[in-house]
């Protein structure tokens, strides 16, 4: 190549990468200026910092490395990194049904409930008026045909005074929502701008405390994030509070929980890795069959088998779901003919069914990877050991599957971790069911850890998001723990026999 | 319940047309307001995708939150509004069930809606988390059925605008079983033969569902004197006092057992099931609600409604549920939104609308008795009569899978039928002290 055409070559590179940096950069500026827009500082600072890294890594000479990791480590950080650090920090809060306000608007909202309309009180004919000072003012006539202007006697629309129509009202609602007007024991107030109520707070607030005017009774702000009286009642809303490890340690000191959760825990785990073994095996099988060469019909066979896997998941678990009803799904009644067998209604068949399931949903992932990573084994490897007489299942034991398992070995663990949270198949499949009646907490034969502890966050009066992050939060080190052993055995097989 | 799913990620921008054409030129004119431009009022429908957080619509004066089937008479209504008082008005259709969820997590963000439709049972999340406003209904407060009227008021203060009743009812074939059973003794003989002779698969086709459904076994229940809570001196339900397993919750538990081993009641059976079975004439009753009537209609069912006999001795109360308009606490335009749901929907013609397009009891009294010749109006509503309204407090939710597990599993055998409704109780208190 000359170099002309090699420098033209570059020149050309560096249009493109200026164009395609320079695209980044115009979205970014776009981000910026939205993000200001709506005070959203987080997003912000995060869009200024990546487009900074990107700018500088794709222009400095230094960072070669770099320009083919920073994409996919910035996706990293924020879909992964970001959302497990989120999720452990909301698992130090109260945040959940009662708990979803910051503590003004909370106070903010009690009060504006706590204002009540006088019992018995009749109702106020009322017009908006805008005094000759743009004022508002309340013009109300009571059921007795008796006409007042904020509280005193008045005849009608004093002549510097003027009639607000509703389209005014509109743009200026805080200000006629805001209008109180004492009249009798209460004040006069309009919510709709034509009709006035007698209304009367019935909590006052200071230092604080609020105080029922009523009963007398004293509500103190406590760290439970709520307005508490001395006999424990509350006021709703709350509002959001840290309140440090509690969330946690409730996980691990609950009486009720712990039992349970352990009984959980190892069929949590029974579950992952009966799921992973089953699929890999029915799948492995396939793969090895359907790669002889000549086989008749393998294109068709080989897209047959990748059909499961091609429904959503969710959809294949509810028919497995109608199919595996004990009195009318189509196992029992059409396939053995009538039989009575308690498919989802047997806690120990439940596990099979789920599993069975699973097996149906996953052995096709499992079936095209192995067809992959036999087909890049190398053929000459096979023949030196049948040359070396290897019979076949020698051959398998001692060649294939070793080196199958050095290219699918990080899958398997990633499907691992996968089936330890797989919610959907025992969402819809079983619900968890069935119901273990004895269990101190709901629970139900086939819940994995993920399933139990969403009946315990969310099944409970009111929703329990903090408690429910604490706890995906300990399942999250769970699974990262046992993953992290999964890959270093991994790489261990790759060591061996690369 | 179900309601069908809508076209996901649709984006119809019906009338919003009209806002792209040119502002006609108005001829000046003496009678306007000096301080007000001539605004011209519009109102439009924005179909929501059906995943992801709802925004609020941009630019509106009046914003509501609908369903797919309320919200075409909402948009009619709402286009009348905008033109009487020149304001914009936007309604954007989500699913039903999305719409309590969005309003908690979504008002206090800033893009939640003024006006919502929903059900009263929603009121206690949305109360504990300060995300309805009451609403003032005055004078129209005696204009509606009490039940209704107490459904919507939570702590004393009334919440919504109640527009339809919806509550269970006996679905009877009349080809299949020509006479009202008198008791349900005498339904379930009734149902039993007809499987005998083969001209009937199920003889009540009755939900339970792989959780079991406490919301269409209460009437059975509460026939033999049970009940979910009892009630406070001031109407509402108190959470302490759960009577699930009082005498007349033990009785209930037994007679399921009964039921199940004369195997007229089967814990297979679920919803589609049911349906099925009464709607190809396989089944002589049903215990469903409003939501089933056109379905059974479209089979060719003859159809009678009627309320539920009692199992107990006792009325058999379903819980009735209550829809209706309620008022964001974190509206953006209260005054509006008042105005237009004490003024334009609180009206009898609106509530007739409403009735034309849903066929569910009104809750306007008026308006129930311009409809009520209607036959299976007027069953439902005798069987709602002696209905009680469904719980809103926020106890409920810890009631509903625990009592919906024990009745499934009497149901199923698991063991002995006073033992388990106990421990479904004690599950269930255990939640609630929390």
């Amino acid at each position: 190549m000359t170099d002309l055409a090699r420098s033209g070559q570059r020149l050309g590179s560096l249009a493109g990468k200026l164009l395609l940096v320079g695209l980044v950069n115009a979205l970014a500026v776009y981000g910026l200026v939205a993000t200001y827009a709506v005070r959203d500082w987080g997003i912000f600072a995060v869009i200024l910092v990546a487009t900074a890294a990107v700018d500088y890594v794709y222009f400095s000479r230094r960072t070669l490395a770099s320009r083919y990791l920073l994409p996919g480590l910035i996706f990293l950080l924020i879909f992964q990194v970001y959302v497990v650090i989120y999720t452990a920090y909301a698992g130090f809060t109260n945040v959940g049904d009662g708990h979803n306000l910051d503590k003004p608007r909370a106070l903010q909202h009690i009060l504006a409930v706590s204002e009540k309309r006088v019992p018995g009180s009749p109702p106020y004919k009322v017009q908006v008026l805008a005094g000759p000072d743009d004022r508002l003012h309340l013009l109300a006539t009571g059921p007795d045909g008796r006409t007042t202007l904020d509280g005193r006697p008045a005849t009608g629309v004093p002549a510097d005074h003027r009639v607000l129509p509703f389209r005014d009202l509109v743009g200026r609602q805080q200000e006629v929502l805001a209008l109180r007007v004492p009249l009798q024991d209460g004040s006069l107030r309009t919510e709709d701008g034509s009709t006035g109520y007698i209304a009367k707070p019935t909590l006052r607030y200071a230092d604080d405390t609020l105080t029922d005017t009523v009963t007398g009774t004293v509500y103190r702000a406590t760290e439970r994030g709520y307005f508490e009286s001395a006999d424990g009642k509350v006021l709703t809303p709350g509002w959001k509070e840290v309140v440090g490890l509690d969330n946690y340690v409730r996980a691990f000191t609950d009486e009720r929980l712990r039992a349970p959760l352990l009984s959980v825990f190892a069929w949590t785990f029974a579950f992952a890795a009966l799921s992973v073994l089953t699929t890999f095996a029915l799948g492995l099988l396939l793969a090895l069959t359907l790669n002889r060469e000549g086989l008749r019909g393998r294109g068709i066979y080989r897209s047959l088998l990748v059909l499961p896997y091609a429904v959503p998941s969710f959809l294949s678990a509810l028919v497995w779901t109608g199919m595996l009803n004990q009195s009318f799904g189509f196992v029992n009644h059409g396939l053995l003919g009538g039989a009575d067998i308690p498919w989802l209604n047997d806690a120990t068949l439940a596990k099979v069914s789920v599993l069975l399931v699973n097996l149906w949903l996953g052995f096709p992932y499992m079936f095209l990877i192995c067809t992959g990573a036999l087909q890049a084994v190398p053929a000459e490897v096979n023949e030196a050991a049948r040359i070396d007489g290897a019979g076949p299942w020698q051959l398998f034991r001692r060649v294939t599957l070793p080196l199958l398992l050095v290219s699918t070995g990080p899958l398997l663990v990633a499907s691992f971790a996968f089936n330890f949270n797989n919610f959907t198949v025992i969402y819809f499949v079983t619900g968890g069911g069935p119901n273990i009646p004895d269990a101190p907490i709901t629970l139900g034969s086939t819940d994995l850890l993920i399933s139990a502890v969403y009946k315990v966050a969310f099944g409970g009066a009111g929703r329990e998001w903090g408690f429910a992050c604490a706890m995906s939060t300990i399942i999250f080190l769970v699974v990262a723990a046992i993953s992290a052993a999964g890959f270093r055995r991994t790489r261990a097989l790759e060591e061996t026999y690369s | 319940m179900r309601r069908p799913a809508l076209a996901l990620g649709l984006v119809l921008l019906a009338a919003a047309c009209g806002s792209q054409a040119p502002e006609q030129a108005q001829p000046p004119s003496p009678s306007a307001s000096a301080t007000s431009p001539a605004a011209k009022g519009e109102a439009t429908t924005i179909v929501e995708p059906t995943d992801g957080p709802i925004k609020r619509a941009a630019a509106a004066d009046l914003v509501i939150w609908a369903d797919d089937t309320r919200s075409p008479i909402i948009q009619k209504i709402a286009e009348k509004f905008a033109a009487d008082k020149g304001v914009k008005v936007a309604v954007q259709q989500l699913e039903f069930g999305d719409i309590r969820d969005n309003l908690v997590t979504q008002g206090p963000a800033g893009e939640g809606p003024d006006v919502v439709i929903g059900a009263h049972d929603w009121l206690g999340k949305l109360v504990t988390n300060g995300a309805v406003a009451p609403l003032e209904l005055g004078d129209k407060l005696g204009q509606f059925k009490e039940v209704a009227i107490k459904a919507f008021s939570y702590d004393g203060q009334v919440y919504g605008l109640p527009y339809a009743i919806e509550n269970i009812a006996l679905f009877r074939n009349t080809e299949l079983a020509p006479e009202t059973p008198k008791s349900f003794d005498e339904l379930m003989k009734v149902g039993l033969d007809l499987v005998k002779q083969k001209k009937a698969t199920l003889p009540l086709a009755l939900q339970v569902g792989p959780e079991g459904d406490p919301y269409h076994f209460f009437p059975i229940a509460s026939s033999f004197g049970s009940g979910v809570f009892d009630v406070k001196a001031d109407g509402g339900y108190d959470p302490a006092k759960l009577l699930i397993d009082n005498e007349g919750g033990l009785a209930f538990a037994k007679a399921l057992d009964g039921w199940r081993k004369s195997k007229a009641l089967s814990a297979d059976v679920t919803y589609d099931i049911a349906k099925e079975a009464f709607n190809s004439g396989k089944a002589p009753f049903q215990l469903t609600g409003p939501w089933n009537t056109d379905d059974a209609v479209k089979a060719g069912i003859k159809l009678a409604v009627e309320p539920i006999p009692s199992a107990g001795g006792k009325p058999a109360a379903p819980f009735v549920g209550v829809q209706g308009f309620m008022i964001s606490a974190n509206a953006k335009n209260k005054l509006v939104a008042n105005e237009f749901v004490l003024n334009y929907l609180g009206t009898p013609e609106v509530s007739k609308e409403l009735y034309d397009s849903g066929k569910r009891p009104p809750a306007m009294t008026s308006v129930y008795e311009q409809v009520k010749s209607d036959p299976i109006i007027a069953g439902f509503a005798a069987a709602g009569d002696i209905g009680q309204p469904l719980p809103s407090i926020p106890a409920m939710d810890a009631v509903w899978t625990e009592y919906g597990h024990a009745e499934r599993d009497i149901l199923l055998g698991k063991g002995d039928p006073v033992k388990l409704m106990k421990q479904a109780a004690t599950k269930i208190r255990d939640k609630i002290g929390d």
